[in-house]
């Protein structure tokens, strides 16, 4: 299956319900999809977006794109293109060619960090790229052995803590071993994290330095994991994440459900951090390269 | 541009407040204001819908719009609906009707199902119970593990037949095994799942009906958007929800979700979730929720207290004076004592959205110490100067400052600032007799504040 066709059917229903949605609104307000943008229409189409999780302020933007070219456009197409605009123009972590790559994982609790790190180890693996699994959640329980089962699911090297040892030991022992090994990338697992917590927000910090040491530029790249359920909060998460660890990514996770993850689009146009990859179920393979076209094209596929 | 929702909210409660009188249009720019606000806190759009509709309808009542303290009412029936939408049902766990009484917890992935399992295992033995757990997890890596580590830290026996055994029977050997060694409780963990996944929704009912829980415990994150009508709506809908658990409240989320999912699913929120420490669960209180989706717990804690320290009765009594133009030193020692009354005076100056800007445009004057010198000068007139200002002359002036320990030009300022407060007033008894609208502007606005919040 190609990859559009897997993230279509990941997102169909919440596609399925923003498409009909978008139709219903647009439809009875403007008397069709072509209509006139009356002030209505808009009314019924922040509407939509509200509930799609995309929040006030790039609704309002999309609104205000929309409201200014109504009357002849589609506003629908509008829509589309702004939107892709929001997620297409930011860029993430710059490309290196240091080896091994050193990738941080990280996020709030239950979001989908371990199972990310498993799938995205798959991904790499199947593009050629051998990695180390690092365990660096060392406060949750049975984490270790969550993670260390996807390792063997993927087959990539993986490193744990010695026990009673803080995260940034066991950080520094993957790196070091995926240096000795001659391995492309280190994917670190973390412990998830309420932004709020300011001195869980600081050992982030201590992992990156202690990184660092080890590879220059380490980590190359730290990826945000975002459940697609979340709210408002998103926001708050991302620019805390984003200060305390230097997010270059986001990995929008279970897509699969009927929810949009429409704040993503809200973390890219106001902290200008990319959308990575998308999660759209618990298998190994789950895990999709983000695209907005493909993303927005299959969040506005009137009928499937 | 975007400012947080308790800015927000009280940007919209001070423009009520600018209004000496509420109209119905001023009302739907507060409930505009109030909207946004709830959608900043993940609350359902729908749900706002219906809220703002019943806040509307009790908004433009007469005794609302023409009451001289319009904010106040209004953030009084937002506080009041928001109690009501929450406050139905009873919290904790059902009577058990038969021992075992069986607990099922379910959500979507990463909710918090299984810490919550452990969690409330050590709650109920608190209470005297004897909670035997058990994971039917065989679907995520370790779930099982993690669920018998957290209870090995808790003291909590768990059923843990071998890997292999499927769902259903790992929670009926569970009850089976409380049944026989005296645990008057089982609580059963579940694999996450997402609601449009029918296969595992099936699998669910299949339990279900082979354990006849007498709780079913919906698991939400704090942190949930607009989906959470939709998760826990199906949930409920394929399995009936007795109860709402809604975790990870130690972040800074609003928790719009609780509403939502309230809403939809009709049962209490049970529980909340505050930290990831097996002590971290608590009772629930409305309350809580209600001021922090608000983003308002000062406001509405100034509501409260004013509500405390000044009647109906004076605050009528207080309008038909200023109507009749009829407000004196004496109802302003009055007002002050109730200031006073409503605690520390600088503390209130962060409650009052706007206070800050007026205290700043005349420092020393709502501070503690201005307060008292104020109220000192005042106790040192007669009744006659009291009432009837005009007659204070140069050397009353002088008796007064002397007796008050205060200076001639504190008994000026004090004086001027009585003149003026008077027109200003009187400009709003006027204006909520002609309804015509007035541009008071800022510091009306303030004054507003300060002598009618207290009613
Ligand atoms: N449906 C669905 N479930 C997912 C997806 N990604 C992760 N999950 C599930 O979400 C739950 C939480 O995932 P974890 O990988 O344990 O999340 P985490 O962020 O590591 O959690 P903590 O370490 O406990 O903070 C698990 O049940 C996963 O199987 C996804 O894309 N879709
Ligand atoms: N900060 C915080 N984290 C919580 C809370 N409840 C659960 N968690 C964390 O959320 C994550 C998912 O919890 P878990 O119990 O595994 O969820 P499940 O997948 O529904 O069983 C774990 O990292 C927990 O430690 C809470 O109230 N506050
Ligand atoms: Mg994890
Ligand atoms: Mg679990």
């Amino acid at each position: 299956m190609s990859v559009f066709n897997r993230l279509r059917n990941g997102l169909r229903l919440t596609t399925n319900q923003l498409s009909s949605l978008f139709a219903n609104t647009v439809t009875r307000e403007t008397g069709g999809l072509d209509g006139d943008v009356s002030g209505e229409g808009l009314v019924a189409l922040e509407e939509t977006l509200l509930q799609a999780d995309i929040g006030v302020a790039a609704t309002a933007r999309l609104l205000e794109v929309a409201g200014s070219r109504g009357g002849t456009a589609d506003v629908r197409s509008v829509v589309k293109a702004e939107l892709r605009r929001l997620l297409d123009g930011t860029e993430g972590a710059r490309p290196t060619t240091v080896r091994p790559r050193v990738v941080l994982v990280v996020g709030v609790n239950g979001t989908g960090k371990t199972t990310s790190v498993g799938k995205l180890a798959h991904l790499l693996n199947q593009a050629g790229e051998r990695s180390v699994i690092c365990a660096a959640d060392t406060f949750r329980a049975a984490a270790v052995e969550q993670l260390e089962i996807w390792a063997r699911r993927v087959g990539a090297d993986f490193v744990r803590a010695r026990s009673g040892t803080d995260p940034a030991a066991v950080v520094f022992d993957a790196i070091s071993a995926g240096k000795a090994r001659g391995r492309d990338v280190v994917l670190i697992d973390t412990a998830g994290r309420l932004h709020t917590h300011v001195n869980l927000m600081r050992e982030l910090d201590k992992i990156r330095r202690v990184a660092g040491r080890v590879v220059s530029g380490a980590p190359h790249e730290t990826l945000l994991v975002l459940d697609a359920t979340v709210g408002q909060n998103g926001l708050a998460q991302g620019r805390a994440f984003l200060e305390a660890a230097g997010v270059t990514g986001v990995v929008l996770t279970k897509l699969d459900g009927t929810a949009k993850g429409g704040i993503a689009a809200a973390i890219t146009s106001e902290l200008g951090v990319p959308i990575r990859y998308v999660g759209v179920g618990e298998e190994l393979d789950d895990l999709l390269p983000f695209s907005a076209e493909h993303y927005v094209e299959a969040l506005f596929e009137p009928v499937w | 541009m975007f400012a947080s929702l308790s800015e927000r909210l009280q940007g919209v409660f001070a423009a009520v407040r600018r209004e000496s009188k509420l109209t119905p249009e001023t009302v739907e720019s507060a409930l505009r204001g109030i909207r946004i606000a709830l959608l900043e806190a993940d609350v359902n759009f729908k749900v706002v819908g219906a809220f703002i509709d019943r806040v509307r309808d009790r908004a433009v009542d007469r005794s609302v719009l023409e009451s001289l303290t319009p904010a106040q009412q209004v953030v009084a029936i937002v506080r009041d609906e928001l109690r009501t939408l929450l406050g139905s049902g009873s919290p904790g766990l059902s009577k058990a009707q038969q021992l075992p009484q069986v607990v099922l917890l379910l959500g979507l992935q990463g909710a918090g199902k299984t810490t919550t399992t452990v969690k409330l295992a050590r709650w109920l033995r608190a209470q005297g119970r004897h909670p035997l757990v058990v994971s039917t997890d065989v679907r995520r890596p370790a779930a099982i593990e993690q669920l018998a580590a957290l209870s090995g830290d808790a003291g909590i026996r768990v059923h843990e037949p071998d890997p292999q055994v499927g769902a259903v029977d790992r929670a009926q050997g569970a009850i089976e095994m409380a049944s026989s060694l005296g645990f008057d409780v089982v609580l059963v963990d579940t694999a996450g799942r997402s609601h449009v996944n029918d296969e595992l929704m099936g699998e669910l009912e299949g339990l279900k009906a082979s354990i006849a829980p007498s709780d079913l415990l919906y698991v939400a994150d704090a942190m949930t958007g607009q989906d959470a009508i939709k998760s826990a709506g199906e949930f409920n809908r394929r399995l009936g929800i007795t109860g709402v658990v809604l975790t990870k409240m130690d972040g800074d989320a609003r928790g719009g979700a609780a509403l939502s999912v309230v809403s939809v699913v009709g049962a209490p929120v049970s529980f909340v979730g505050d930290g990831e420490r097996l002590e971290d669960l608590q009772p629930f209180h409305p309350d809580r929720i209600v001021s922090r989706i608000l983003g308002m717990g000062d406001v509405l804690s100034l509501v409260e207290k004013t509500e405390q320290v000044v009647s109906q009765e004076d605050a009528t009594r207080l309008k038909g004076k200023l109507q009749r133009n009829e407000f004196t030193l004496e109802d302003m020692r009055e007002q002050l004592g109730a200031v006073k009354r409503m605690g520390p005076l600088d503390r209130l100056v962060d409650l009052l959205p706007g206070m800050r800007q007026l205290a700043s445009h005349a420092p020393g004057e709502f501070d503690a110490g201005g307060l008292v010198r104020t109220t000192a000068i005042i106790d040192s007139m007669t009744v006659r100067e009291r009432r009837r200002c005009q007659v204070i002359d140069g050397s009353r002036r002088r008796r007064i400052a002397r007796g008050s320990g205060t200076t001639v030009q504190d008994v000026n300022r004090l004086l001027k600032q009585f003149m003026e407060m008077r027109r200003m007033l009187r400009a709003v008894g006027t204006t909520s007799k002609s309804r015509k609208k007035k541009k008071g502007g800022r510091r009306r606005g303030a004054l507003d504040s300060l002598w009618l919040q207290a009613r």
